[in-house]
Protein backbone atom coordinates (compact mmCIF):
# COMPACT_ATOMS: atom_id res chain seq x y z
CA UNK A 1 0.00 0.00 0.00
CA UNK A 2 1.41 3.58 -0.99
CA UNK A 3 2.08 5.51 1.95
CA UNK A 4 -0.30 8.00 1.60
CA UNK A 5 -2.80 5.99 1.01
CA UNK A 6 -2.58 4.48 4.12
CA UNK A 7 -5.77 5.00 6.20
CA UNK A 8 -4.96 3.55 10.17
CA UNK A 9 -7.43 1.84 11.56
CA UNK A 10 -7.89 2.95 15.03
CA UNK A 11 -10.54 1.28 17.93
CA UNK A 12 -11.94 3.14 20.60
CA UNK A 13 -13.20 2.44 23.82
CA UNK A 14 -15.30 4.76 25.16
CA UNK A 15 -16.90 5.23 28.17
CA UNK A 16 -21.02 5.52 27.70
CA UNK A 17 -20.67 8.50 30.40
CA UNK A 18 -18.47 10.98 29.40
CA UNK A 19 -16.61 10.06 26.52
CA UNK A 20 -19.21 8.76 24.30
CA UNK A 21 -21.40 11.82 24.83
CA UNK A 22 -18.14 13.95 24.57
CA UNK A 23 -18.09 11.98 20.75
CA UNK A 24 -21.65 12.56 20.22
CA UNK A 25 -21.60 15.71 20.75
CA UNK A 26 -18.57 16.59 18.60
CA UNK A 27 -20.88 15.02 16.18
CA UNK A 28 -24.02 16.51 16.81
CA UNK A 29 -21.87 19.83 16.22
CA UNK A 30 -20.97 19.02 13.06
CA UNK A 31 -17.17 19.13 13.93
CA UNK A 32 -15.14 17.28 10.94
CA UNK A 33 -12.46 15.08 12.12
CA UNK A 34 -11.15 11.75 10.35
CA UNK A 35 -13.48 8.94 10.15
CA UNK A 36 -10.83 6.40 11.47
CA UNK A 37 -12.44 5.90 14.55
CA UNK A 38 -14.25 2.46 15.28
CA UNK A 39 -15.97 3.58 18.29
CA UNK A 40 -16.95 0.47 20.87
CA UNK A 41 -18.99 2.10 24.09
CA UNK A 42 -17.99 0.39 27.59
CA UNK A 43 -19.52 1.59 30.40
CA UNK A 44 -16.31 2.79 32.08
CA UNK A 45 -12.51 3.35 31.14
CA UNK A 46 -11.76 1.04 34.14
CA UNK A 47 -13.97 -1.72 32.12
CA UNK A 48 -11.57 -1.71 29.37
CA UNK A 49 -9.38 -4.85 30.06
CA UNK A 50 -5.66 -4.77 28.46
CA UNK A 51 -6.56 -7.84 27.01
CA UNK A 52 -9.13 -5.93 24.46
CA UNK A 53 -6.49 -3.29 23.81
CA UNK A 54 -4.27 -6.31 23.26
CA UNK A 55 -6.56 -8.51 21.13
CA UNK A 56 -7.78 -5.54 18.98
CA UNK A 57 -3.73 -4.92 18.41
CA UNK A 58 -3.39 -8.66 17.25
CA UNK A 59 -6.40 -8.60 14.85
CA UNK A 60 -5.95 -5.72 12.73
CA UNK A 61 -5.80 -2.08 14.75
CA UNK A 62 -3.01 0.11 14.20
CA UNK A 63 -3.93 2.09 17.15
CA UNK A 64 -6.45 1.95 19.85
CA UNK A 65 -8.18 5.11 21.99
CA UNK A 66 -9.50 4.71 25.43
CA UNK A 67 -11.14 7.76 26.94
CA UNK A 68 -12.81 8.46 29.72
CA UNK A 69 -13.88 10.89 32.35
CA UNK A 70 -11.78 13.16 33.65
CA UNK A 71 -10.09 12.23 37.06
CA UNK A 72 -12.33 12.50 39.93
CA UNK A 73 -15.51 12.78 37.51
CA UNK A 74 -15.81 8.77 37.47
CA UNK A 75 -19.70 8.07 37.53
CA UNK A 76 -18.15 4.63 39.58
CA UNK A 77 -16.38 7.21 41.46
CA UNK A 78 -12.63 5.16 40.41
CA UNK A 79 -12.99 3.16 38.07
CA UNK A 80 -11.00 5.75 35.35
CA UNK A 81 -8.06 5.33 38.34
CA UNK A 82 -7.84 1.67 37.01
CA UNK A 83 -7.59 2.72 33.81
CA UNK A 84 -5.29 5.49 34.58
CA UNK A 85 -3.10 3.04 36.64
CA UNK A 86 -2.98 -0.01 34.31
CA UNK A 87 -2.21 1.88 30.91
CA UNK A 88 1.78 3.31 32.25
CA UNK A 89 2.23 -0.85 32.50
CA UNK A 90 0.98 -1.86 29.43
CA UNK A 91 2.53 0.67 27.70
CA UNK A 92 5.81 -0.82 29.33
CA UNK A 93 4.53 -4.41 27.84
CA UNK A 94 3.97 -3.08 24.56
CA UNK A 95 7.18 -1.88 23.99
CA UNK A 96 8.76 -5.17 25.15
CA UNK A 97 6.48 -6.70 22.79
CA UNK A 98 8.12 -3.86 19.63
CA UNK A 99 4.99 -1.95 19.06
CA UNK A 100 5.38 1.34 19.42
CA UNK A 101 3.56 3.31 22.86
CA UNK A 102 2.29 5.88 20.89
CA UNK A 103 -0.58 3.71 19.30
CA UNK A 104 -2.05 3.37 22.17
CA UNK A 105 -3.53 6.75 23.91
CA UNK A 106 -5.44 7.06 26.95
CA UNK A 107 -7.19 10.27 26.93
CA UNK A 108 -10.00 11.87 29.59
CA UNK A 109 -12.66 13.66 27.50
CA UNK A 110 -15.75 14.96 29.20
CA UNK A 111 -19.21 14.91 27.87
CA UNK A 112 -18.70 18.80 27.16
CA UNK A 113 -15.50 18.85 25.17
CA UNK A 114 -16.66 17.42 21.80
CA UNK A 115 -13.94 19.88 20.39
CA UNK A 116 -10.85 18.15 22.12
CA UNK A 117 -12.32 14.55 20.99
CA UNK A 118 -12.07 15.83 17.32
CA UNK A 119 -8.76 17.17 18.54
CA UNK A 120 -7.28 13.57 20.15
CA UNK A 121 -8.97 11.53 16.72
CA UNK A 122 -7.32 13.60 14.41
CA UNK A 123 -3.98 14.01 15.93
CA UNK A 124 -4.17 10.15 16.58
CA UNK A 125 -4.88 9.48 13.13
CA UNK A 126 -2.08 11.98 11.71
CA UNK A 127 0.32 10.28 14.31
CA UNK A 128 -0.32 6.88 13.10
CA UNK A 129 -0.06 8.18 9.37
CA UNK A 130 3.54 8.64 10.30
CA UNK A 131 4.13 5.14 12.12
CA UNK A 132 2.47 3.43 9.53
CA UNK A 133 0.55 0.31 9.80
CA UNK A 134 1.41 -2.26 13.02
CA UNK A 135 0.22 -5.14 10.43
CA UNK A 136 0.57 -7.95 13.09
CA UNK A 137 -1.68 -10.41 12.34
CA UNK A 138 0.41 -10.36 8.98
CA UNK A 139 3.74 -10.20 10.27
CA UNK A 140 3.35 -12.28 12.96
CA UNK A 141 1.85 -15.21 10.19
CA UNK A 142 4.94 -14.54 7.83
CA UNK A 143 7.36 -15.03 10.58
CA UNK A 144 6.88 -17.57 12.88
CA UNK A 145 4.20 -19.35 10.28
CA UNK A 146 0.40 -20.05 10.73
CA UNK A 147 1.27 -22.59 14.16
CA UNK B 1 -7.07 -58.37 28.55
CA UNK B 2 -3.74 -56.81 27.20
CA UNK B 3 -2.64 -54.32 29.47
CA UNK B 4 -3.24 -50.62 27.63
CA UNK B 5 0.10 -49.39 26.28
CA UNK B 6 1.25 -45.51 26.86
CA UNK B 7 3.98 -43.86 25.51
CA UNK B 8 5.88 -40.94 27.06
CA UNK B 9 8.04 -38.32 24.80
CA UNK B 10 10.21 -35.36 25.18
CA UNK B 11 10.47 -32.01 22.87
CA UNK B 12 12.49 -28.74 24.03
CA UNK B 13 12.45 -29.31 27.97
CA UNK B 14 14.89 -29.47 30.68
CA UNK B 15 13.92 -32.99 31.84
CA UNK B 16 11.82 -32.14 34.65
CA UNK B 17 8.79 -33.34 33.54
CA UNK B 18 10.23 -36.94 32.88
CA UNK B 19 11.28 -36.25 36.92
CA UNK B 20 7.50 -35.63 37.86
CA UNK B 21 6.70 -39.19 36.28
CA UNK B 22 9.61 -40.77 38.53
CA UNK B 23 8.55 -38.74 41.63
CA UNK B 24 5.17 -40.53 41.24
CA UNK B 25 7.13 -42.62 44.47
CA UNK B 26 5.09 -46.33 45.23
CA UNK B 27 2.42 -44.87 42.63
CA UNK B 28 4.43 -45.56 39.97
CA UNK B 29 4.38 -48.90 40.71
CA UNK B 30 0.62 -49.16 40.22
CA UNK B 31 1.04 -47.11 36.74
CA UNK B 32 3.58 -50.15 35.10
CA UNK B 33 1.06 -52.59 36.84
CA UNK B 34 -1.43 -51.04 34.95
CA UNK B 35 0.19 -49.62 31.52
CA UNK B 36 2.74 -51.26 29.73
CA UNK B 37 5.35 -48.74 28.61
CA UNK B 38 5.78 -48.50 24.76
CA UNK B 39 8.28 -45.32 24.46
CA UNK B 40 10.10 -43.41 27.11
CA UNK B 41 13.14 -41.76 25.51
CA UNK B 42 14.79 -41.02 29.02
CA UNK B 43 14.57 -44.22 30.15
CA UNK B 44 14.20 -46.72 27.68
CA UNK B 45 15.92 -47.77 24.47
CA UNK B 46 13.31 -47.23 21.53
CA UNK B 47 14.12 -46.33 18.10
CA UNK B 48 11.83 -44.11 15.81
CA UNK B 49 10.95 -47.10 13.46
CA UNK B 50 9.71 -49.10 16.25
CA UNK B 51 6.80 -46.43 16.71
CA UNK B 52 6.55 -46.01 13.14
CA UNK B 53 5.20 -49.83 13.07
CA UNK B 54 2.70 -49.53 15.76
CA UNK B 55 -0.77 -50.19 14.49
CA UNK B 56 -2.86 -47.43 14.72
CA UNK B 57 -4.67 -47.38 18.32
CA UNK B 58 -2.18 -50.01 19.54
CA UNK B 59 -0.80 -47.48 22.11
CA UNK B 60 -3.60 -45.33 23.13
CA UNK B 61 -2.04 -42.76 25.20
CA UNK B 62 0.90 -40.31 24.40
CA UNK B 63 2.19 -38.02 27.08
CA UNK B 64 4.14 -35.41 25.47
CA UNK B 65 6.17 -32.56 27.42
CA UNK B 66 8.08 -29.79 26.25
CA UNK B 67 7.87 -26.94 23.45
CA UNK B 68 8.61 -27.17 19.71
CA UNK B 69 11.41 -25.62 18.43
CA UNK B 70 12.70 -28.30 16.16
CA UNK B 71 11.42 -29.90 12.83
CA UNK B 72 12.88 -33.25 14.41
CA UNK B 73 10.03 -32.31 17.32
CA UNK B 74 7.07 -31.65 14.46
CA UNK B 75 8.09 -34.70 13.04
CA UNK B 76 8.08 -36.72 16.41
CA UNK B 77 4.96 -35.56 17.43
CA UNK B 78 2.97 -35.94 14.46
CA UNK B 79 3.72 -39.58 14.33
CA UNK B 80 2.65 -39.71 17.79
CA UNK B 81 -0.31 -37.81 17.24
CA UNK B 82 -1.32 -40.32 13.93
CA UNK B 83 -0.58 -43.67 15.88
CA UNK B 84 -2.33 -42.02 19.68
CA UNK B 85 -5.93 -41.61 20.21
CA UNK B 86 -5.46 -39.76 23.25
CA UNK B 87 -2.59 -36.94 23.18
CA UNK B 88 -2.16 -35.62 26.51
CA UNK B 89 0.36 -31.98 26.33
CA UNK B 90 2.45 -32.66 29.92
CA UNK B 91 3.89 -29.85 31.57
CA UNK B 92 3.60 -26.14 31.32
CA UNK B 93 5.82 -26.18 27.77
CA UNK B 94 3.84 -28.50 25.81
CA UNK B 95 0.82 -26.54 27.24
CA UNK B 96 1.61 -22.59 27.01
CA UNK B 97 5.22 -22.65 25.42
CA UNK B 98 7.00 -22.46 28.48
CA UNK B 99 10.12 -21.11 29.65
CA UNK B 100 11.81 -22.25 26.03
CA UNK B 101 9.21 -19.85 25.07
CA UNK B 102 10.95 -16.88 26.73
CA UNK B 103 13.13 -17.03 23.63
CA UNK B 104 10.00 -15.52 21.21
CA UNK B 105 11.11 -12.46 23.02
CA UNK B 106 14.12 -12.47 20.72
CA UNK B 107 14.73 -13.54 17.14
CA UNK B 108 15.92 -16.93 15.92
CA UNK B 109 19.12 -15.37 14.40
CA UNK B 110 19.74 -13.57 17.94
CA UNK B 111 19.44 -16.96 19.40
CA UNK B 112 21.72 -18.89 17.11
CA UNK B 113 24.25 -16.12 17.50
CA UNK B 114 24.31 -15.90 21.32
CA UNK B 115 24.62 -19.32 21.10
CA UNK B 116 27.21 -20.20 19.06
CA UNK B 117 28.33 -16.78 18.64
CA UNK B 118 28.46 -14.52 21.70
CA UNK B 119 28.44 -17.08 24.55
CA UNK B 120 31.62 -16.53 26.38
CA UNK B 121 32.31 -20.19 26.77
CA UNK B 122 32.30 -20.33 23.30
CA UNK B 123 35.07 -21.06 20.75
CA UNK B 124 34.36 -20.45 17.53
CA UNK B 125 36.89 -18.18 15.54
CA UNK B 126 35.47 -19.10 11.98
CA UNK B 127 31.57 -18.42 13.29
CA UNK B 128 30.15 -21.81 12.37
CA UNK B 129 26.05 -22.15 12.87
CA UNK B 130 24.42 -25.49 13.12
CA UNK B 131 23.08 -26.49 9.04
CA UNK B 132 20.97 -28.73 8.14
CA UNK B 133 23.01 -30.33 5.39
CA UNK B 134 26.89 -31.21 6.00
CA UNK B 135 29.21 -33.30 4.15
CA UNK B 136 31.67 -34.89 6.08
CA UNK B 137 34.30 -37.61 4.79
CA UNK B 138 31.85 -38.23 1.70
CA UNK B 139 29.22 -38.69 4.55
CA UNK B 140 26.38 -36.51 4.31
CA UNK B 141 25.44 -35.29 7.68
CA UNK B 142 21.33 -34.27 8.71
CA UNK B 143 20.56 -31.74 11.23
CA UNK B 144 17.11 -31.21 11.78
CA UNK B 145 15.95 -27.40 11.10
CA UNK B 146 15.78 -24.85 14.15
CA UNK B 147 11.90 -23.16 13.11
CA UNK B 148 11.71 -19.25 13.71
CA UNK B 149 9.93 -19.77 17.12
CA UNK B 150 8.82 -21.48 20.05
CA UNK B 151 5.52 -23.36 19.63
CA UNK B 152 3.16 -24.88 22.14
CA UNK B 153 2.08 -28.69 21.07
CA UNK B 154 -1.24 -27.42 20.09
CA UNK B 155 0.15 -25.19 17.91
CA UNK B 156 1.72 -28.09 16.37
CA UNK B 157 -0.78 -31.24 16.57
CA UNK B 158 -4.29 -31.44 17.93
CA UNK B 159 -4.12 -32.03 21.77
CA UNK B 160 -6.87 -34.10 23.50
CA UNK B 161 -5.91 -32.70 26.97
CA UNK B 162 -3.49 -30.80 29.19
CA UNK B 163 -1.71 -31.61 32.66
CA UNK B 164 -0.22 -28.07 33.59
CA UNK B 165 2.65 -27.41 35.72
CA UNK B 166 6.50 -26.79 35.55
CA UNK B 167 6.21 -29.79 36.63
CA UNK B 168 2.87 -31.21 36.90
CA UNK B 169 2.77 -32.37 40.73
CA UNK B 170 2.11 -36.21 41.25
CA UNK B 171 -1.60 -35.93 42.54
CA UNK B 172 -2.21 -34.31 38.88
CA UNK B 173 -0.15 -37.02 36.99
CA UNK B 174 -2.18 -39.44 39.40
CA UNK B 175 -5.44 -38.57 38.89
CA UNK B 176 -4.93 -38.12 34.54
CA UNK B 177 -3.89 -41.78 34.70
CA UNK B 178 -6.79 -42.80 36.80
CA UNK B 179 -9.17 -41.48 34.67
CA UNK B 180 -7.67 -42.86 31.54
CA UNK B 181 -7.39 -46.40 33.14
CA UNK B 182 -11.03 -46.16 34.06
CA UNK B 183 -12.27 -44.31 31.10
CA UNK B 184 -13.42 -41.28 32.63
CA UNK B 185 -11.87 -38.36 31.12
CA UNK B 186 -13.63 -35.17 31.08
CA UNK B 187 -14.53 -32.75 27.71
CA UNK B 188 -11.96 -33.06 25.00
CA UNK B 189 -9.63 -30.12 25.38
CA UNK B 190 -9.66 -29.93 29.10
CA UNK B 191 -6.50 -28.81 31.58
CA UNK B 192 -6.60 -31.34 33.75
CA UNK B 193 -6.68 -29.61 37.04
CA UNK B 194 -8.91 -27.42 38.78
CA UNK B 195 -10.87 -24.46 37.28
CA UNK B 196 -10.20 -21.59 40.01
CA UNK B 197 -7.76 -19.27 40.52
CA UNK B 198 -4.89 -20.40 42.86
CA UNK B 199 -5.53 -17.16 45.16
CA UNK B 200 -8.92 -19.36 45.72
CA UNK B 201 -6.98 -22.46 47.32
CA UNK B 202 -3.74 -20.05 48.73
CA UNK B 203 -3.02 -20.60 52.66
CA UNK B 204 -2.23 -17.15 52.70
CA UNK B 205 -5.68 -15.85 52.17
CA UNK B 206 -7.39 -14.82 55.43
CA UNK B 207 -4.54 -12.08 55.43
CA UNK B 208 -5.47 -10.63 51.80
CA UNK B 209 -6.47 -6.92 53.28
CA UNK B 210 -10.12 -5.75 52.42
CA UNK B 211 -8.52 -2.62 50.14
CA UNK B 212 -5.15 -3.93 48.86
CA UNK B 213 -2.27 -1.39 47.69
CA UNK B 214 0.85 -1.84 46.06
CA UNK B 215 2.99 1.47 47.26
CA UNK B 216 5.99 -0.04 45.35
CA UNK B 217 6.87 -3.30 43.55
CA UNK B 218 9.71 -5.62 45.51
CA UNK B 219 11.06 -8.68 44.34
CA UNK B 220 12.51 -11.74 45.93
CA UNK B 221 15.95 -11.30 44.25
CA UNK B 222 16.31 -8.13 46.32
CA UNK B 223 14.08 -8.84 49.64
CA UNK B 224 12.20 -11.72 51.44
CA UNK B 225 8.38 -11.38 51.94
CA UNK B 226 6.65 -11.98 54.83
CA UNK B 227 5.41 -15.78 55.09
CA UNK B 228 2.26 -14.98 56.27
CA UNK B 229 0.95 -12.48 54.48
CA UNK B 230 -0.33 -12.08 50.93
CA UNK B 231 2.60 -11.70 48.26
CA UNK B 232 0.61 -9.20 46.36
CA UNK B 233 -0.20 -6.97 49.18
CA UNK B 234 3.24 -6.98 49.96
CA UNK B 235 4.09 -5.64 46.75
CA UNK B 236 5.39 -8.99 44.73
CA UNK B 237 4.19 -9.64 41.66
CA UNK B 238 2.40 -13.08 42.48
CA UNK B 239 0.84 -14.24 39.45
CA UNK B 240 -1.77 -16.06 41.51
CA UNK B 241 -5.13 -14.10 40.39
CA UNK B 242 -4.15 -15.55 36.78
CA UNK B 243 -3.62 -18.21 37.60
CA UNK B 244 -4.99 -21.78 37.81
CA UNK B 245 -4.80 -23.79 41.04
CA UNK B 246 -4.11 -27.31 41.55
CA UNK B 247 -0.29 -27.54 42.51
CA UNK B 248 -0.63 -28.02 46.07
CA UNK B 249 0.71 -24.40 46.41
CA UNK B 250 3.92 -25.50 46.90
CA UNK B 251 5.93 -22.01 45.47
CA UNK B 252 3.59 -20.14 48.01
CA UNK B 253 4.53 -22.49 51.11
CA UNK B 254 8.13 -21.98 50.28
CA UNK B 255 7.94 -18.89 50.65
CA UNK B 256 7.52 -18.08 46.76
CA UNK B 257 5.46 -15.66 44.53
CA UNK B 258 3.55 -17.27 42.52
CA UNK B 259 5.20 -17.63 38.40
CA UNK B 260 2.29 -18.67 36.36
CA UNK B 261 2.98 -22.22 35.78
CA UNK B 262 -0.53 -23.66 35.51
CA UNK B 263 -1.29 -20.64 33.12
CA UNK B 264 -4.86 -19.14 33.35
CA UNK B 265 -8.05 -20.43 33.97
CA UNK B 266 -10.64 -21.56 31.60
CA UNK B 267 -12.44 -17.85 31.43
CA UNK B 268 -8.62 -16.35 30.62
CA UNK B 269 -7.84 -15.80 27.15
CA UNK B 270 -4.15 -14.62 27.98
CA UNK B 271 -3.14 -14.79 31.57
CA UNK B 272 -0.48 -11.88 31.18
CA UNK B 273 -2.72 -9.09 29.79
CA UNK B 274 -5.10 -10.06 32.79
CA UNK B 275 -2.85 -10.16 35.61
CA UNK B 276 -1.73 -6.51 33.87
CA UNK B 277 -5.08 -5.76 34.31
CA UNK B 278 -5.16 -6.71 38.23
CA UNK B 279 -1.59 -5.16 39.53
CA UNK B 280 -2.41 -2.00 37.58
CA UNK B 281 -5.62 -1.32 39.05
CA UNK B 282 -3.91 -2.05 42.60
CA UNK B 283 -1.23 0.82 42.42
CA UNK B 284 -1.61 3.08 45.23
CA UNK B 285 -1.72 6.17 43.19
CA UNK B 286 -4.45 9.17 41.89
CA UNK B 287 -2.06 10.73 39.34
CA UNK B 288 -0.77 10.46 36.04
CA UNK B 289 2.77 10.90 36.95
CA UNK B 290 2.54 8.95 40.25
CA UNK B 291 1.36 5.91 38.09
CA UNK B 292 3.93 6.28 35.59
CA UNK B 293 6.60 6.84 37.97
CA UNK B 294 5.72 3.79 40.13
CA UNK B 295 5.04 1.86 36.63
CA UNK B 296 8.68 2.85 35.74
CA UNK B 297 9.88 0.79 38.72
CA UNK B 298 8.38 -2.85 37.70
CA UNK B 299 11.21 -5.31 36.42
CA UNK B 300 10.27 -6.84 32.91
CA UNK B 301 6.67 -7.00 32.72
CA UNK B 302 6.60 -9.11 29.85
CA UNK B 303 9.39 -11.52 31.37
CA UNK B 304 7.13 -11.67 34.70
CA UNK B 305 3.59 -12.08 33.11
CA UNK B 306 4.68 -14.07 30.49
CA UNK B 307 7.02 -16.03 32.22
CA UNK B 308 5.13 -19.71 30.85
CA UNK B 309 2.94 -18.81 28.37
CA UNK B 310 4.51 -15.98 25.51
CA UNK B 311 4.11 -18.58 22.73
CA UNK B 312 0.32 -19.11 23.40
CA UNK B 313 -0.43 -14.99 24.77
CA UNK B 314 -2.37 -13.57 22.10
CA UNK B 315 0.43 -11.44 20.91
CA UNK B 316 2.99 -14.78 21.04
CA UNK B 317 6.33 -13.35 20.16
CA UNK B 318 8.05 -9.51 19.98
CA UNK B 319 8.27 -8.93 16.10
CA UNK B 320 10.93 -6.12 15.23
Amino acid sequence: MPEDSFEPRIVGFLCQWCSYTGADLAGTSRMQYPPNLRTIRVMCSGRVDPTFIVQALAEGADGVLIAGCHPGDCHYSEGNYRAMRRYPLLLKLLEQFGIETDRVRLEWVSASEGEKFARVVGEMTARLKELGPLNWKKRSAEYSGAA
Amino acid sequence: MAKPKVAFYWCASCGGCEEAVVDLHEAILKVVEAVDIALWPVALDFKRKDVEAWKPGEVTVAFINGSIRTSEQVDWVKLLRQKCPVVIAFGSCAHLGGIPGLSNFTTREKTLANKYHNSPSVDNPDKILPQLETEINGYELELPEFLPAVYALDQVIEVDYYLPGCPPVPDLISAAVGAILEGKLPEKGSVLAPDKSLCDTCPQKDSKPEVMKIESFKRVADSSPDPDTCFLAQGYVCMGPATRSGCGELCIRGNMPCRGCFGPTSEARDGGTKMLSAIGSLLDTTTEEASERLAATMVDPLGTLYRFSLPTSILKQRLG
